[in-house]
Protein backbone atom coordinates (compact mmCIF):
# COMPACT_ATOMS: atom_id res chain seq x y z
CA UNK A 1 0.00 0.00 0.00
CA UNK A 2 2.68 2.48 0.97
CA UNK A 3 5.65 1.11 -0.88
CA UNK A 4 4.19 1.45 -4.38
CA UNK A 5 5.74 4.07 -6.62
CA UNK A 6 8.14 6.88 -5.88
CA UNK A 7 7.66 8.99 -2.81
CA UNK A 8 9.43 11.79 -1.06
CA UNK A 9 11.98 11.09 1.60
CA UNK A 10 10.24 12.33 4.73
CA UNK A 11 9.80 11.21 8.31
CA UNK A 12 6.35 9.92 9.03
CA UNK A 13 5.08 12.60 11.36
CA UNK A 14 1.84 14.48 11.62
CA UNK A 15 3.58 17.69 10.60
CA UNK A 16 5.03 16.10 7.47
CA UNK A 17 1.55 14.81 6.68
CA UNK A 18 0.06 18.29 6.95
CA UNK A 19 2.84 19.76 4.85
CA UNK A 20 2.50 17.13 2.15
CA UNK A 21 -1.25 17.55 2.05
CA UNK A 22 -0.79 21.30 1.57
CA UNK A 23 1.70 20.68 -1.20
CA UNK A 24 -0.65 18.26 -2.91
CA UNK A 25 -3.36 20.88 -2.81
CA UNK A 26 -0.95 23.42 -4.27
CA UNK A 27 0.04 21.04 -7.04
CA UNK A 28 -3.58 20.40 -7.90
CA UNK A 29 -4.35 24.12 -8.05
CA UNK A 30 -1.28 24.70 -10.19
CA UNK A 31 -2.29 21.89 -12.47
CA UNK A 32 -5.75 23.26 -13.06
CA UNK A 33 -4.39 26.76 -13.65
CA UNK A 34 -1.82 25.54 -16.13
CA UNK A 35 -4.43 23.44 -17.88
CA UNK A 36 -6.60 26.54 -18.20
CA UNK A 37 -3.67 28.51 -19.59
CA UNK A 38 -2.97 25.78 -22.08
CA UNK A 39 -6.58 25.77 -23.22
CA UNK A 40 -6.58 29.54 -23.66
CA UNK A 41 -3.34 29.43 -25.62
CA UNK A 42 -4.55 26.60 -27.79
CA UNK A 43 -7.72 28.48 -28.65
CA UNK A 44 -5.66 31.48 -29.66
CA UNK A 45 -3.24 29.25 -31.52
CA UNK A 46 -5.99 27.65 -33.59
CA UNK A 47 -7.33 31.07 -34.56
CA UNK A 48 -3.87 32.20 -35.62
CA UNK A 49 -3.29 28.98 -37.49
CA UNK A 50 -6.34 29.56 -39.61
CA UNK A 51 -5.33 33.16 -40.25
CA UNK A 52 -1.79 32.17 -41.24
CA UNK A 53 -3.16 29.73 -43.75
CA UNK A 54 -5.46 32.34 -45.26
CA UNK A 55 -2.84 35.08 -45.30
CA UNK A 56 -0.31 32.87 -47.03
CA UNK A 57 -2.73 32.20 -49.84
CA UNK A 58 -3.67 35.84 -50.05
CA UNK A 59 0.00 36.75 -50.27
CA UNK A 60 0.34 34.65 -53.40
CA UNK A 61 -2.31 36.70 -55.18
CA UNK A 62 -1.00 40.03 -53.94
CA UNK A 63 2.53 39.32 -55.03
CA UNK A 64 1.30 38.30 -58.45
CA UNK A 65 -0.41 41.64 -58.82
CA UNK A 66 2.73 43.44 -57.70
CA UNK A 67 4.89 41.58 -60.19
CA UNK A 68 2.50 42.54 -62.88
CA UNK A 69 2.72 46.23 -62.05
CA UNK A 70 6.49 45.97 -62.09
CA UNK A 71 6.29 44.43 -65.53
CA UNK A 72 4.35 47.51 -66.60
CA UNK A 73 7.13 49.69 -65.27
CA UNK A 74 9.74 47.70 -67.14
CA UNK A 75 7.69 48.01 -70.28
CA UNK A 76 7.34 51.77 -69.94
CA UNK A 77 10.75 52.79 -68.68
CA UNK A 78 13.08 49.93 -69.45
CA UNK A 79 15.10 48.13 -66.85
CA UNK A 80 15.34 50.20 -63.70
CA UNK A 81 16.52 47.48 -61.33
CA UNK A 82 20.17 48.50 -61.36
CA UNK A 83 19.26 52.12 -60.79
CA UNK A 84 17.06 51.27 -57.87
CA UNK A 85 19.57 48.99 -56.24
CA UNK A 86 22.19 51.67 -56.40
CA UNK A 87 19.95 54.40 -55.10
CA UNK A 88 18.74 52.55 -52.03
CA UNK A 89 20.31 54.26 -49.05
CA UNK A 90 18.10 54.23 -46.03
CA UNK A 91 14.80 52.57 -45.50
CA UNK A 92 11.68 54.67 -45.57
CA UNK A 93 9.53 51.63 -45.17
CA UNK A 94 10.09 50.19 -41.71
CA UNK A 95 8.17 48.15 -39.23
CA UNK A 96 7.46 48.83 -35.62
CA UNK A 97 7.04 46.08 -33.10
CA UNK A 98 4.37 46.24 -30.44
CA UNK A 99 3.39 43.58 -28.03
CA UNK A 100 0.23 41.80 -27.21
CA UNK A 101 -0.44 39.74 -24.12
CA UNK A 102 -2.20 36.40 -24.31
CA UNK A 103 -2.49 34.81 -20.83
CA UNK A 104 0.97 35.86 -19.79
CA UNK A 105 2.66 35.24 -23.11
CA UNK A 106 4.06 38.26 -24.89
CA UNK A 107 3.31 38.11 -28.57
CA UNK A 108 4.97 40.64 -30.84
CA UNK A 109 3.05 42.21 -33.66
CA UNK A 110 4.52 44.35 -36.41
CA UNK A 111 3.06 47.59 -37.64
CA UNK A 112 4.07 49.36 -40.81
CA UNK A 113 5.99 52.52 -40.13
CA UNK A 114 6.25 54.47 -43.35
CA UNK A 115 8.08 57.72 -43.88
CA UNK A 116 6.98 59.72 -46.89
CA UNK A 117 9.56 60.66 -49.49
CA UNK A 118 12.03 58.17 -50.81
CA UNK A 119 15.33 57.69 -52.55
CA UNK A 120 13.77 57.22 -55.93
CA UNK A 121 12.41 60.65 -56.67
CA UNK A 122 14.15 60.80 -60.00
CA UNK A 123 13.26 57.32 -61.15
CA UNK A 124 11.05 57.38 -64.16
CA UNK A 125 11.60 61.07 -64.69
CA UNK A 126 12.08 60.54 -68.38
CA UNK A 127 9.10 58.31 -69.00
CA UNK A 128 6.86 55.92 -67.18
CA UNK A 129 6.71 58.00 -64.00
CA UNK A 130 3.10 57.11 -63.50
CA UNK A 131 3.78 53.39 -63.77
CA UNK A 132 6.65 53.71 -61.34
CA UNK A 133 4.46 55.47 -58.85
CA UNK A 134 1.72 52.90 -59.19
CA UNK A 135 4.18 50.03 -58.83
CA UNK A 136 5.49 51.68 -55.69
CA UNK A 137 2.02 51.83 -54.19
CA UNK A 138 1.18 48.30 -55.17
CA UNK A 139 4.39 47.01 -53.68
CA UNK A 140 3.82 49.01 -50.51
CA UNK A 141 0.41 47.37 -50.19
CA UNK A 142 1.89 43.96 -50.87
CA UNK A 143 4.54 44.44 -48.21
CA UNK A 144 1.85 45.54 -45.80
CA UNK A 145 0.24 42.15 -46.31
CA UNK A 146 3.60 40.52 -45.83
CA UNK A 147 4.18 42.38 -42.57
CA UNK A 148 0.78 41.30 -41.32
CA UNK A 149 1.62 37.76 -42.24
CA UNK A 150 5.00 38.04 -40.53
CA UNK A 151 3.44 39.08 -37.25
CA UNK A 152 0.97 36.21 -37.48
CA UNK A 153 3.79 33.84 -38.19
CA UNK A 154 5.92 35.12 -35.32
CA UNK A 155 2.96 34.75 -32.98
CA UNK A 156 2.50 31.26 -34.36
CA UNK A 157 6.11 30.30 -33.68
CA UNK A 158 6.15 31.74 -30.16
CA UNK A 159 2.78 30.26 -29.23
CA UNK A 160 3.83 26.89 -30.53
CA UNK A 161 6.87 26.96 -28.28
CA UNK A 162 4.97 28.20 -25.22
CA UNK A 163 2.20 25.65 -25.65
CA UNK A 164 4.75 22.90 -25.80
CA UNK A 165 6.43 24.12 -22.61
CA UNK A 166 3.06 24.44 -20.85
CA UNK A 167 2.08 20.97 -21.96
CA UNK A 168 5.28 19.59 -20.58
CA UNK A 169 4.64 21.22 -17.24
CA UNK A 170 1.01 20.09 -17.09
CA UNK A 171 2.03 16.53 -17.83
CA UNK A 172 4.88 16.63 -15.35
CA UNK A 173 2.57 17.76 -12.57
CA UNK A 174 -0.13 15.29 -13.53
CA UNK A 175 2.04 12.24 -13.94
CA UNK A 176 5.00 12.83 -11.65
CA UNK A 177 4.43 15.39 -8.93
CA UNK A 178 0.87 14.54 -7.89
CA UNK A 179 1.33 10.74 -7.76
CA UNK A 180 4.49 11.19 -5.75
CA UNK A 181 2.77 13.42 -3.20
CA UNK A 182 -0.14 11.01 -3.00
CA UNK A 183 2.25 8.15 -2.39
CA UNK A 184 3.96 10.16 0.32
CA UNK A 185 0.65 10.83 2.02
CA UNK A 186 -0.29 7.16 1.85
CA UNK A 187 3.07 6.19 3.26
CA UNK A 188 2.84 8.65 6.15
CA UNK A 189 -0.72 7.53 6.92
CA UNK A 190 0.21 3.88 7.00
CA UNK A 191 3.24 4.58 9.16
CA UNK A 192 1.16 6.63 11.57
CA UNK A 193 -1.47 3.87 11.73
CA UNK A 194 1.23 1.36 12.42
CA UNK A 195 2.60 3.56 15.18
CA UNK A 196 -0.90 3.90 16.63
CA UNK A 197 -1.37 0.15 16.73
CA UNK A 198 2.01 -0.31 18.35
CA UNK A 199 1.24 2.30 20.97
CA UNK A 200 -2.13 0.71 21.70
CA UNK A 201 -0.55 -2.69 22.08
CA UNK A 202 2.14 -1.30 24.33
CA UNK A 203 -0.42 0.40 26.54
CA UNK A 204 -2.39 -2.84 26.74
CA UNK A 205 0.76 -4.64 27.80
CA UNK A 206 1.58 -2.05 30.44
CA UNK A 207 -1.95 -2.18 31.73
CA UNK A 208 -1.86 -5.96 31.88
CA UNK A 209 1.43 -5.91 33.76
CA UNK A 210 0.10 -3.36 36.22
CA UNK A 211 -3.00 -5.47 36.79
CA UNK A 212 -0.89 -8.53 37.35
CA UNK A 213 1.35 -6.66 39.76
CA UNK A 214 -1.59 -5.40 41.74
CA UNK A 215 -3.12 -8.84 41.82
CA UNK A 216 0.13 -10.32 43.12
CA UNK A 217 0.51 -7.60 45.72
CA UNK A 218 -3.04 -8.04 46.89
CA UNK A 219 -2.58 -11.78 47.06
CA UNK A 220 0.56 -11.29 49.11
CA UNK A 221 -1.14 -8.92 51.48
CA UNK A 222 -3.98 -11.37 51.88
CA UNK A 223 -1.52 -14.18 52.52
CA UNK A 224 0.35 -12.09 55.03
CA UNK A 225 -2.86 -11.21 56.74
CA UNK A 226 -3.93 -14.83 56.95
CA UNK A 227 -0.43 -15.85 58.02
CA UNK A 228 -0.47 -13.25 60.71
CA UNK A 229 -3.84 -14.34 61.95
CA UNK A 230 -2.71 -17.97 61.78
CA UNK A 231 0.42 -17.12 63.74
CA UNK A 232 -1.62 -15.35 66.30
CA UNK A 233 -3.81 -18.41 66.72
CA UNK A 234 -0.68 -20.64 66.84
CA UNK A 235 0.81 -18.52 69.57
CA UNK A 236 -2.33 -18.83 71.58
CA UNK A 237 -2.29 -22.60 70.94
CA UNK A 238 1.39 -22.79 72.02
CA UNK A 239 0.57 -21.12 75.20
CA UNK A 240 -2.09 -23.75 75.73
CA UNK A 241 0.09 -26.90 75.20
CA UNK A 242 3.87 -26.26 75.05
CA UNK A 243 4.81 -29.94 75.70
CA UNK A 244 3.38 -31.23 72.43
CA UNK A 245 5.40 -28.75 70.45
CA UNK A 246 8.68 -29.78 72.11
CA UNK A 247 8.19 -33.39 71.13
CA UNK A 248 7.65 -32.37 67.52
CA UNK A 249 10.89 -30.43 67.43
CA UNK A 250 13.06 -33.31 68.71
CA UNK A 251 11.99 -35.95 66.23
CA UNK A 252 13.54 -34.55 63.00
CA UNK A 253 16.99 -34.18 64.52
CA UNK A 254 17.13 -37.85 65.34
CA UNK A 255 15.97 -38.70 61.83
CA UNK A 256 18.65 -36.56 60.17
CA UNK A 257 21.44 -38.18 62.06
CA UNK A 258 20.19 -41.63 61.19
CA UNK A 259 20.02 -41.11 57.40
CA UNK A 260 23.31 -39.30 56.95
CA UNK A 261 25.24 -41.96 58.82
CA UNK A 262 26.83 -43.74 55.85
CA UNK A 263 28.33 -40.60 54.20
CA UNK A 264 29.84 -39.07 57.20
CA UNK A 265 33.57 -39.71 57.35
CA UNK A 266 34.38 -37.96 60.50
CA UNK B 1 11.72 38.77 -20.80
CA UNK B 2 14.79 39.22 -22.88
CA UNK B 3 12.89 39.32 -26.15
CA UNK B 4 11.13 42.49 -25.04
CA UNK B 5 14.28 44.49 -25.35
CA UNK B 6 15.55 42.92 -28.51
CA UNK B 7 12.52 43.21 -30.73
CA UNK B 8 12.00 46.89 -30.02
CA UNK B 9 14.91 47.95 -32.22
CA UNK B 10 14.15 45.54 -34.98
CA UNK B 11 12.55 47.60 -37.67
CA UNK B 12 14.05 46.65 -41.01
CA UNK B 13 12.82 44.25 -43.62
CA UNK B 14 15.51 42.19 -45.34
CA UNK B 15 15.06 40.54 -48.72
CA UNK B 16 16.76 37.71 -50.55
CA UNK B 17 15.30 37.44 -54.01
CA UNK B 18 15.65 37.61 -57.74
CA UNK B 19 16.17 40.90 -59.50
CA UNK B 20 12.50 41.68 -60.10
CA UNK B 21 11.37 40.96 -56.56
CA UNK B 22 14.19 43.04 -55.14
CA UNK B 23 13.41 45.93 -57.48
CA UNK B 24 9.77 45.93 -56.48
CA UNK B 25 10.43 45.69 -52.79
CA UNK B 26 13.11 48.36 -52.91
CA UNK B 27 10.78 50.60 -54.87
CA UNK B 28 8.43 50.53 -51.91
CA UNK B 29 11.28 51.91 -49.82
CA UNK B 30 12.61 48.92 -47.96
CA UNK B 31 16.25 49.22 -49.01
CA UNK B 32 18.75 50.18 -46.35
CA UNK B 33 22.51 50.42 -46.24
CA UNK B 34 23.97 50.92 -42.80
CA UNK B 35 27.21 52.52 -41.65
CA UNK B 36 29.20 49.37 -42.29
CA UNK B 37 27.97 49.39 -45.90
CA UNK B 38 25.87 46.33 -45.20
CA UNK B 39 22.88 46.03 -47.46
CA UNK B 40 19.68 44.49 -46.26
CA UNK B 41 18.99 42.81 -49.59
CA UNK B 42 20.67 40.24 -51.78
CA UNK B 43 20.06 39.84 -55.48
CA UNK B 44 20.18 36.22 -56.53
CA UNK B 45 20.48 35.24 -60.17
CA UNK B 46 21.31 31.99 -61.89
CA UNK B 47 25.04 32.58 -61.36
CA UNK B 48 24.82 33.11 -57.59
CA UNK B 49 26.46 30.40 -55.53
CA UNK B 50 24.42 28.52 -52.98
CA UNK B 51 27.08 29.29 -50.37
CA UNK B 52 26.55 33.02 -50.98
CA UNK B 53 22.85 32.63 -50.35
CA UNK B 54 23.54 30.60 -47.23
CA UNK B 55 25.92 33.17 -45.79
CA UNK B 56 23.51 36.01 -46.58
CA UNK B 57 20.74 34.07 -44.88
CA UNK B 58 22.92 33.55 -41.83
CA UNK B 59 23.90 37.20 -41.77
CA UNK B 60 20.34 38.46 -42.01
CA UNK B 61 19.08 36.08 -39.33
CA UNK B 62 21.87 37.09 -36.99
CA UNK B 63 21.56 40.84 -37.44
CA UNK B 64 19.81 42.56 -34.59
CA UNK B 65 17.98 45.24 -36.59
CA UNK B 66 16.01 43.02 -38.93
CA UNK B 67 12.45 42.19 -38.02
CA UNK B 68 11.31 40.35 -41.11
CA UNK B 69 13.28 38.39 -43.68
CA UNK B 70 11.65 37.88 -47.04
CA UNK B 71 13.01 35.19 -49.30
CA UNK B 72 11.84 34.02 -52.69
CA UNK B 73 10.46 30.55 -52.50
CA UNK B 74 12.57 29.18 -55.32
CA UNK B 75 15.67 30.52 -53.56
CA UNK B 76 14.56 29.10 -50.23
CA UNK B 77 14.26 25.81 -52.07
CA UNK B 78 18.01 25.94 -52.78
CA UNK B 79 18.87 26.20 -49.11
CA UNK B 80 15.87 24.23 -47.87
CA UNK B 81 17.68 22.38 -45.05
CA UNK B 82 18.86 25.66 -43.54
CA UNK B 83 15.42 27.22 -43.91
CA UNK B 84 13.67 24.24 -42.37
CA UNK B 85 16.07 24.26 -39.46
CA UNK B 86 15.35 27.91 -38.78
CA UNK B 87 12.89 28.03 -35.86
CA UNK B 88 13.53 31.41 -34.25
CA UNK B 89 10.77 33.91 -33.83
CA UNK B 90 13.00 36.83 -34.78
CA UNK B 91 13.47 37.74 -37.50
CA UNK B 92 10.30 36.29 -38.92
CA UNK B 93 11.03 34.32 -42.04
CA UNK B 94 8.61 34.67 -44.92
CA UNK B 95 8.73 32.81 -48.16
CA UNK B 96 7.33 34.91 -50.99
CA UNK B 97 6.50 33.95 -54.53
CA UNK B 98 8.48 35.42 -57.41
CA UNK B 99 7.42 36.40 -60.87
CA UNK B 100 8.59 33.25 -62.59
CA UNK B 101 7.77 30.85 -59.78
CA UNK B 102 4.19 30.74 -58.56
CA UNK B 103 3.60 30.21 -54.89
CA UNK B 104 3.40 26.63 -53.72
CA UNK B 105 1.99 26.38 -50.18
CA UNK B 106 3.06 22.76 -49.80
CA UNK B 107 6.75 23.74 -49.88
CA UNK B 108 6.60 26.48 -47.28
CA UNK B 109 8.35 25.40 -44.09
CA UNK B 110 5.88 27.22 -41.86
CA UNK B 111 2.84 26.03 -43.78
CA UNK B 112 4.17 22.51 -43.57
CA UNK B 113 4.05 22.81 -39.82
CA UNK B 114 0.59 24.34 -40.01
CA UNK B 115 -0.63 21.45 -42.09
CA UNK B 116 0.91 18.99 -39.69
CA UNK B 117 -0.83 20.63 -36.75
CA UNK B 118 -4.14 20.50 -38.54
CA UNK B 119 -3.56 16.81 -38.90
CA UNK B 120 -3.66 16.65 -42.65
Amino acid sequence: MSGTGARENVFATRMALTNTKLRLKGAQTGHSLLAKKRDALTTRFRAILKKVDEAKRKMGRVMQLASFSLAEVTYATGDISYLIQEQAKSASYKVKARQENVSGVVLPAFDVDRVSGSDFNLTGLGRGGQQVLRAKEVYAKAIETLVELASLQTAFTILDEVIRATNRRVNAIEHVVIPRLENTIKYIMSELDEMDREEFFRLKKVQGKKKRDTAIREQKEKDEKTARSAHASNVSAQQDSPTVLDEDRDEPTEDLLGTKDADVIF
Amino acid sequence: MTTNISFKDRNLIAVIGDEDSITGVLLAGVGHINEQQQKNFLVVDSKTQVSTIESAFQEFTERKDIAILLINQHIAEKIRPTVDRYQQAFPALLEIPSKDHPYDPSKDSVLKRVQKLFGE
